[in-house]
């Protein structure tokens, strides 16, 4: 009974979405975003061009399909005309297309010329996917940090109800500046992804090896999402982009608060260096960690999921030597999933989560490793 | 009877597709050719690039970023020491990217350049680069490696700002030692 | 040539004589049956997929499949819709067909046939035994870029590159066969501009086939090797390039996707003259506009890459030449409109099926269009849009245009007349389902759904529901066709020579059911018919 709830109130909605409400993201769910740059604005009016000049077209076809179907059926028109070819037709629908075609291709090419200009930005990021987050790197700042999806695991798990942002929500947004032209470098660690934001227009795969460019200016500050839309494995659905465009002094004064934070965060790691940490202080700190980073493809209980993503209990790794282990969690592996943490987490999350794998799944090595061991394995 | 002729417009169609199966081949020398023509994806030359076209007549400047990218499963660090650099077009110039081996064991690494915006890759002319060789490092070792280029003065107008960005990835070797762990004892 | 086909002696097991005479034969029509059986087997597998990636995107939430398991229903769906219900599907007609529609007593190269048809449940068996792997099936999605399914890819992929290998090989051994028979085998008097469009179609697509197949054998091959021996064409680290895996890919998977729409574009040329009763109109452009659109697929590779970063001079190229695309496409749109134009219209269900692939094809045929335009394909690429616009194309191009030609030549096939009422219940409900299923798609994708992920935001969940429902009903429309075509095979109304009144061909010209050897003497052809 209560789908079928479910499947009256989705009538509904749409039935509102079609008398012209409005989704929370503002904009009709059923056509292409307007978005907030320039850009979007004439991308979208260039796909209002061609959708109704294929409009068009198919009233005229249709009509006459329509028409024919009903004025020449067999009942009405018993006997067939014996015509089979017209040269001077033929020639003008061919004709007639071709002028059509040419009055959507220069507009389109106009367009492009400035999608392609990526000269005189403000300012440059480097984007990096890697499976399945991204990383953001402010070239001329020296600041970067990863940005990982936010939605808990119970939402997907339909066992929490689902927020307003559900999928679209990240830990630590990009930020960039109103009104300046923003210059995104785009590549990957392992697979190919690709960074979307249909507000601002702005597609472009990350290629490893490669790197690619495109730009946005946004007029307008607020919050902007997207996704990922290379399928780049298991993760594919959960790396969410989120955007958040300031007014321009207000992002240097983030600037200037990240580079705070980057000194408190090096002061906090001293800190952790010089103390020695107990098993029970690590341990909870570790899970919290995994279950953040490691728990998509080891699973929670760390029994992994087959050939692809081994299990964590009873291995050899996580339960055999502890300087192999600090290197495969520190540098991945290469050529398989597994991924280089060091640039990621901190000493300490580094520490606790490598002693939690050592002492959880039914490993129990009994091994505390400290902050200190990875501060120098580095 | 048609036996003839059949096996004749067999063996041409047989021979039709082997060509294809030799044509696939051979699109990849084609798309390398092409990339270097084009500049498609950025890619550079391999080879150092000779000082012909040095010269220090132009007034235009460009500015370009360096980057760096660490392959999977290779201990390394690696950062271009400047940063950020503005060149007089056509002039001679070196910057240098700083490594270090964190493993207790020789590693060896291939950095892989990556020019954007892709079409301006055929005009930095690399002289000396660590990309065009393997790099060794012994355990623990930090290293400065050279990067000498200039920009050739055929950059079309519209480009002002260059990225070059390497990602050194593991080569064989040093992905046994990744694996087999060699991290300095405490 | 026909000798071949001699039954096989009946002292032996039944069982054991039945398995041999379909294992052995070589007889052309027997072949087409077994291909036709084939296809519908897989399409029901490759349908049970789809089934199961639409029950996970019913809501929003991870319910049924985990991420994983989903990647691999979506590319096991593709690679076997597409390898294995739609391409088989069309060879088979082509066995069936071809020879009866051009006057020749068998396919040329026989016991390449039945070699060629053979491989094919071999080949369908490595590909989904890598459900039951360790790792899991291939999770690449059918498009399998590299480095995901080289470096990253599980290892059941060397199964699906030995898999893709044997297909391949299968389908180039049909090419050749087909175009071998319409070469040598033409009855006489039939000119190359007197062949049946549909013979016509499917010699340009054999030509497609015999081009490409290769190229996608050598990927794979590239594949293979990077994978186990070290080379690295689509590694970045040793020097290679993921994005000129795509490039090769493309070039094979363009023409790949005409592959599976011209002989549907010949069934529809077929079909429609006889239900107008009036001849076909603008014959040749009909041929030629074919012919450029095979050409054309060649250089329209790169519209599948706009967002990877390529040259502004590439994008406005592909942009161009695959705009140029609607000149030959729209012709033969045309062309059908103005057969049906003041001719003799009934809808029996082939009509019905025909009529419905047009008009959605069409659709389809505009999305693709809106798709060429490089600004705004930045917004579509790589949305639910273009899976959208490629099932519009598809659906109503390659499985509407089979399930016409069976409704057509079922009669002559096995002698009896199909349900008429069941076969029109068919085509509405497949109809009303179809479009539930994939015009919501335009929206979800315009609106900024990604395609190929098993979960997705709040704002997008009443249209895939509506997907979802339209994918079920569109199911059992299926199950409702298989019954159509066995209750025909049983019995029913016995079907006469000719079938339809409306009907020219030779095909119609031999009894129904056709007999197991037709034309062993060549046909003669009414000079003055032609075109």
């Amino acid at each position: 009974m209560k789908s079928l709830a479910g499947g009256l109130k989705s009538g509904l909605s749409i039935l509102a979405l079609w008398v012209g409400a409005r989704d929370a993201w503002g904009a009709a769910a059923i056509d292409m975003r307007e978005g907030v740059t320039e850009m979007s604005s004439r991308i979208q009016a260039l796909h209002h061009l061609s959708l109704w000049i294929c409009v068009g077209v198919g009233i005229v076809v249709f009509g006459a399909m329509f028409y024919t179907m009903f004025a020449h059926h067999r009942s009405r028109h018993p006997t067939p005309a014996k015509f089979s070819d017209n040269l001077l037709v033929e020639i003008i629908w061919t004709l007639i297309p071709v002028v059509i075609l040419v009055s959507m291709a220069i507009p389109a090419t106009r367009a492009l010329i400035e999608i392609e200009d990526n000269s005189d930005a403000d300012l440059t990021v480097l984007v990096t996917g890697s499976q399945w987050k991204w990383h953001y790197e402010y070239v001329d700042f020296g600041i970067s940090y990863y940005s990982n999806i936010a939605t808990p695991q119970a939402q997907i798990d339909n066992l929490e109800p689902k927020g307003e942002h559900y999928l679209l929500e990240v830990d630590n947004a990009l930020v960039i500046p109103a009104d300046r032209k923003v210059r995104f470098l785009m590549t990957a660690d392992d697979v190919i992804h690709s960074w979307w934001i249909p507000d601002f227009a702005v597609k472009q795969d990350a290629i490893p090896g490669y790197i690619n460019e495109s730009w946005v200016n946004v007029p307008v500050p607020g919050r902007y999402r997207g996704q990922c839309t290379e399928l780049c494995g298991m993760g594919h659905g959960f790396m969410p982009i989120e955007v958040e465009v300031r007014p321009a002094d207000e992002f240097n004064a983030w600037i200037e608060d990240q580079r705070l934070a980057n000194e408190l965060a090096g002061e906090a790691a001293v800190a952790a260096r010089a103390k020695t940490w107990s098993i029970d202080e690590l341990l909870p700190i570790g899970q919290e960690v995994y279950l953040k980073h490691c728990a998509t493809c080891h699973e929670p209980d760390g029994s992994g999921q087959g050939i692809k993503y081994p299990a964590l209990a009873g291995s050899e790794i996580a339960g055999g030597d502890m300087n192999a282990h600090l290197d495969r969690v520190l540098n991945g592996k290469a050529d398989t999933e597994m991924q280089a943490w060091a640039p990621q987490l901190s000493d300490l999350e580094l520490a606790a989560v490598i002693t939690y794998e050592r002492n959880s799944f039914g490993n129990s090595t009994g091994d505390i490793i400290q902050p200190l061991t990875v501060y120098e394995a580095r | 009877m048609n036996r003839q002729r059949n096996g004749k417009h067999t063996l041409l169609l047989v021979g039709l597709a082997a060509g294809m199966f030799a044509f696939a081949f051979s699109l990849v020398p084609l798309y390398n050719i092409f990339c270097e023509i084009t500049g498609l994806n950025g890619k550079t030359s391999t080879t150092p690039s000779t000082l012909a076209d040095v010269n220090n007549e132009s007034s235009r400047h460009v500015t370009l970023h360096f980057m760096a990218k660490v392959g999977r499963g290779l201990p390394w660090d690696v950062r271009p020491v400047q940063e950020q650099l503005t060149v007089r077009v056509g002039e001679m110039q070196t910057t240098h990217y700083y490594a270090r081996n964190r493993a207790d064991n020789v590693t060896a690494g291939q950095a892989v350049p990556s020019v954007a915006p892709g079409r301006a890759a055929q005009y930095l002319k690399k002289v000396e680069c660590f990309c065009f060789t393997r790099q060794e490092l012994s355990a623990g070792q930090e290293t400065n490696m050279p990067v000498r280029f200039f920009v050739s003065p055929d950059l079309p107008e519209d480009i002002n700002t260059l990225s070059l960005s390497y990602t050194v990835f593991p080569q064989q070797g040093s992905d046994v030692v990744a694996q087999t762990g060699g991290m300095p004892d405490e | 040539m026909s000798a071949h086909a001699e039954s096989v002696p009946s002292q032996r097991h039944p069982l054991v004589a039945f398995a041999l005479r379909w294992l052995l034969t070589t007889n052309h029509k027997e072949i087409g049956s077994l291909y036709l059986w084939l296809s519908f087997g897989l399409f029901f597998i490759g349908g049970l997929m789809a089934m199961g990636i639409r029950l996970e995107l019913f809501r929003p939430g991870i319910e049924f499949f985990d991420p994983e398991f989903y990647n691999q229903l979506l590319t096991l769906h593709g690679l076997i819709m597409v390898f294995g219900a739609v391409m088989p599907a069309f060879v088979g007609l082509a066995n069936w067909m071809v020879p009866l529609m051009i006057g020749a007593p068998d396919m040329a190269l026989p016991r390449m046939n039945n070699f060629s048809f053979w491989i094919l449940p071999f080949a369908f068996a490595l590909l989904i035994s890598s459900l039951f792997m360790d790792g899991g099936a291939p999770n690449f999605g059918w498009t399998f870029y590299a480095p995901l399914s080289t470096t990253y890819g599980p290892p059941s992929t060397d199964f699906f590159i030995l898999g893709v290998h044997l297909m391949g090989i299968s389908s180039i051994m049909g090419a050749i066969n087909i175009i071998v028979t319409i070469a040598n085998m033409r009855a006489p008097g039939m000119t190359l501009m007197r062949m049946p469009l549909f013979v016509w179609t499917w010699l340009i697509t054999a030509f497609l086939l015999i081009m490409v197949m290769p190229v996608l054998a050598g990927v794979v091959t590239m594949m293979l090797t990077d994978r186990h021996f070290g080379t690295s064409f689509f590694e970045a680290s040793g020097g290679g390039d993921p994005v000129m895996f795509q490039h090769i890919f493309w070039f094979f998977g363009h023409p790949e996707v005409y592959i599976m729409i011209l002989p549907g574009f010949g069934i529809a040329s077929q079909i429609i003259p006889t239900f107008s009763r009036k001849k076909l109109f603008g014959y040749h452009s009909m041929v030629y506009a074919t012919a450029s659109i095979a050409i054309l697929s060649f250089i329209v590779w790169g519209h599948h890459m706009f967002t990877t970063g390529m040259p502004l001079v590439a994008e406005l190229f592909f942009m161009f030449a695959t705009m140029l695309i609607a000149v030959p496409t729209g012709v033969k749109v045309f062309n059908w409109v103005a057969t049906m134009w003041r001719g003799s219209i009934t809808f029996e269900t082939p009509m019905l099926f025909a009529v419905g692939f047009v008009m959605m094809f069409t659709i389809g045929g505009f999305s693709g269009l809106m798709l060429a335009l490089v600004p705004p394909d930045v917004q579509y690429h790589d949305t639910m849009f273009v899976v959208a616009h490629f099932h519009y194309v598809l659906y109503p191009g390659a499985i509407f245009g089979t399930m016409a030609a069976v409704y057509y030549w079922l009669p002559k096939w096995c002698g009896h007349m199909y349900d008429e009422r069941l076969g029109k219940l068919h085509f509405w409900t497949a109809t009303f389902a179809v479009n539930l299923t994939f015009f919501p798609m335009h929206f979800t994708g315009l609106a900024g759904m990604p395609r190929r992920i098993p979960d997705y935001s709040l704002q997008f969940a009443d249209f895939n529901m509506l997907s979802s429902i339209g994918a079920g009903l569109l199911g059992l429309t299926q199950i409702l066709f298989l019954f159509i075509v066995i209750k025909t095979i049983r019995g029913g109304k016995e079907a006469s020579a000719r079938v339809w009144e409306g009907a020219e061909g030779l095909e119609w010209t031999v009894p129904s059911p056709a007999p197991h050897h037709t034309f062993e003497e060549p046909p003669v052809l009414d000079p003055e018919a032609s075109h």
